[in-house]
């Protein structure tokens, strides 16, 4: 062989490579063509039909992934809100209730123990009721436990496992324990003892909402003070009315309806029009008789309240 | 220090011709792509990601980088028998061993700063488009420099790896090399697990067996603080320095045996 052979050689091929790409493209749109026809003829069945999670053990997971934890954790979360997505938008007659939204978050947080946000949406998604959550508020709580263990001092979680009792499981005692807790932890916003507070009187526990009041004024914020000093004022009004209505209770038979405070001081049933703690007197309902801070009092409109506790 | 500084450049430049920079194009489109398809995906959680992403891809690059050249710095010598033409000039066995492991390191500089500045200015890019009140519910800044801190312990972990592999290299083939430094790897990051064996073993004996193992094997999730500096939590300087420190003393314990075994081999 020639040096010029050899040298020729070494260069490279003389196909034209312009001609070359264009037969590969050719190629590769042949074999896309048939797959096409290939998928009309014989359709595929091997669509995911069930929601499918490989890994369940979150511990697992952690060694599996080495030094690569919070990316994992990512990709779990994204996982968990197109699973959210999924089910979501899927027909109600599906039956699917969200069942992978829990292993999902609950290994994204395992993976990555401070992924706020995962543990926050699962509080909020998972407690809300079917369609528009897995109505699972005990899953939720659990969640929102864990991330309290892994982040000692967030009063997010404290404040969102509170928010799960109040509306999901419509437990006001529960909510007003963990509304203190969360109130208790650092960097927790001033809002929060007095929204205990009012969740303790919904709940009837007037004694404990009494004293958080108190507590409350004696802050320094003006504004705290104020609604603190009113709320113990409403306070009394609801133990006069119950000491109010247990006296009337009987009397009332001594009239008849159209109730009202006149009547009763003419029947001489009451020697004084009852006022409420701003001496306001109190509205006497004409149809049942029944005692209730009046509309023009500023403590009113008084707190909501659940059965006695 | 003239020879060893030769070498290291000639490896840095053989580095460039078998196109490792490609991998820089490859971070470089995996970031600007994984940024825009995230906002459509993570509810807001497009920064964190992009962080973790950028970070892991930094030390899986590296890893990659560590492993698959560092294995073949000493032995492609050997096997293309260029080492005796080597040997033949007036370098020493450990200065080959050292302008090697430094040419392989200046490689990694060069890889770890420009994704380090890629990761970065996809980072200014997002939190430029970002809403005030969005970039006031990030857990950390988007150009957080705490960052760097999570770097350089990469950049050290991928240090160590390169001289393990440049260890097995001494005395091994490539194939052998690889599995071994990979296999190294993995056990560095689950060694934490034998400080506590005595959890789960009741026999003394393999108690000390697994501490002593803790001991010798290398820590590499000691390396590990991607998961705080992205949650904006504080890596205390103590730690940084301690963790830099240990890195230091194991990549010089392992080119010190490197040397050893390498100066008493026999090429004839």
């Amino acid at each position: 062989m020639s040096a010029a052979a050899v040298g020729r050689g070494l260069a490279g091929s003389a196909v034209p490579a312009a001609g070359t790409i264009v037969a590969a493209a050719v190629c590769l749109a042949f074999a896309m063509t048939l797959q096409v026809v290939r998928d009309r003829i014989y359709p595929r069945q091997d669509a995911a039909t069930e929601p499918l999670l490989y890994v369940r053990s979150p511990q697992a997971l952690d060694r599996i992934v080495l030094g690569f934890d919070a990316l994992a954790a990512d990709v779990y979360w994204v996982r968990a809100i197109q699973h959210y997505g999924g089910e979501r938008l899927a027909p109600n007659t599906s039956g699917r209730k969200y069942e992978l939204l829990y292993p999902l978050l609950d290994i994204a947080t395992t993976l990555d123990p401070y992924f706020n946000i995962a543990y926050r949406f699962g509080g909020i998604f998972l407690s809300e009721d079917y369609p528009g959550g897995a109505g699972r508020p005990d899953r939720a709580i659990q969640l929102l436990r864990k991330g309290i263990a892994q982040n000692r001092g967030k009063w997010q979680y404290h404040h969102d496992i509170a928010f799960i009792y109040y509306w999901a499981l419509h437990n006001r005692a529960e909510a007003a324990t963990w509304f203190r807790r969360a109130a208790a932890q650092p960097d927790a916003p001033n809002w929060l003892l007095p929204l205990a507070a009012s969740m303790l009187v919904e709940a009837n526990d007037r004694a404990s909402s009494r004293y958080l009041w108190g507590e409350i004024a004696q802050s320094d914020q003006e504004w705290l003070r104020s609604r603190a000093e009113r709320a113990l004022l409403q306070l009394d009004a609801m133990d006069q009315i119950d000491a109010l209505t247990g006296v009337l209770k009987g009397r009332l038979r001594m009239i008849s309806a159209p109730y009202s405070w006149q009547r009763l001081l003419e029947a001489g049933v009451i020697r004084t029009i009852p006022a409420d703690p701003s001496n306001t007197p109190y509205a006497l309902d004409s149809v049942t008789g029944e005692i209730k801070v009046a509309s023009a009092s500023p403590l009113f409109p008084m707190p909501r309240t659940g059965s006695p506790r | 220090m003239h020879a060893v500084r030769h070498i290291a450049v000639n490896v840095f430049r053989e580095s460039v011709r078998d196109r490792v920079p490609y991998n820089l194009v490859i971070f470089a489109i995996l970031l600007i792509s994984a940024s825009y398809l995230l906002g459509q995906l993570t509810a807001g959680q497009d920064v964190k990601i992009i962080k973790d992403l950028g970070l892991a891809a930094t030390s899986v690059f590296g890893l990659f980088i560590s492993i698959f050249i560092g294995i073949g710095l000493v032995s492609k010598e050997v096997e293309r028998r260029s080492i005796y033409s080597l040997l033949a000039k007036p370098i020493s066995r450990p200065q080959l061993i050292a302008g090697k492991y430094t040419g392989l390191v200046l490689t990694l500089v060069v890889n770890v700063a420009s994704m380090t500045v890629a990761l970065y200015i996809v980072l200014a890019v997002i939190s430029w488009n970002a809403s005030p009140e969005m970039r006031a519910s990030w857990e950390a800044p988007a150009l957080d420099p705490q960052l760097l801190k999570a770097v350089l312990l990469i950049f050290i972990e991928l240090m160590l790896i390169t001289a393990m592999a440049l260890f097995f290299s001494t005395f091994s083939s490539p194939i052998l090399s690889a599995a071994l430094t990979f296999g190294l790897y993995i056990v560095g990051h689950f060694n934490a697990d034998l400080k506590n064996f005595e959890l789960v073993v009741d026999s003394k004996p393999a108690v000390w067996l697994a501490r002593g193992l803790y001991h010798i094997l290398p820590d590499l999730s000691a390396f590990d603080v991607k998961m705080q500096v992205v949650h904006g939590l504080t890596v205390p300087a103590g730690y940084l320095l301690s963790a830099v420190g240990y890195g230091a003393g194991y990549i010089a314990a392992l080119l010190l045996v490197a040397t050893v075994i390498f100066s008493r081999r026999d090429f004839k």
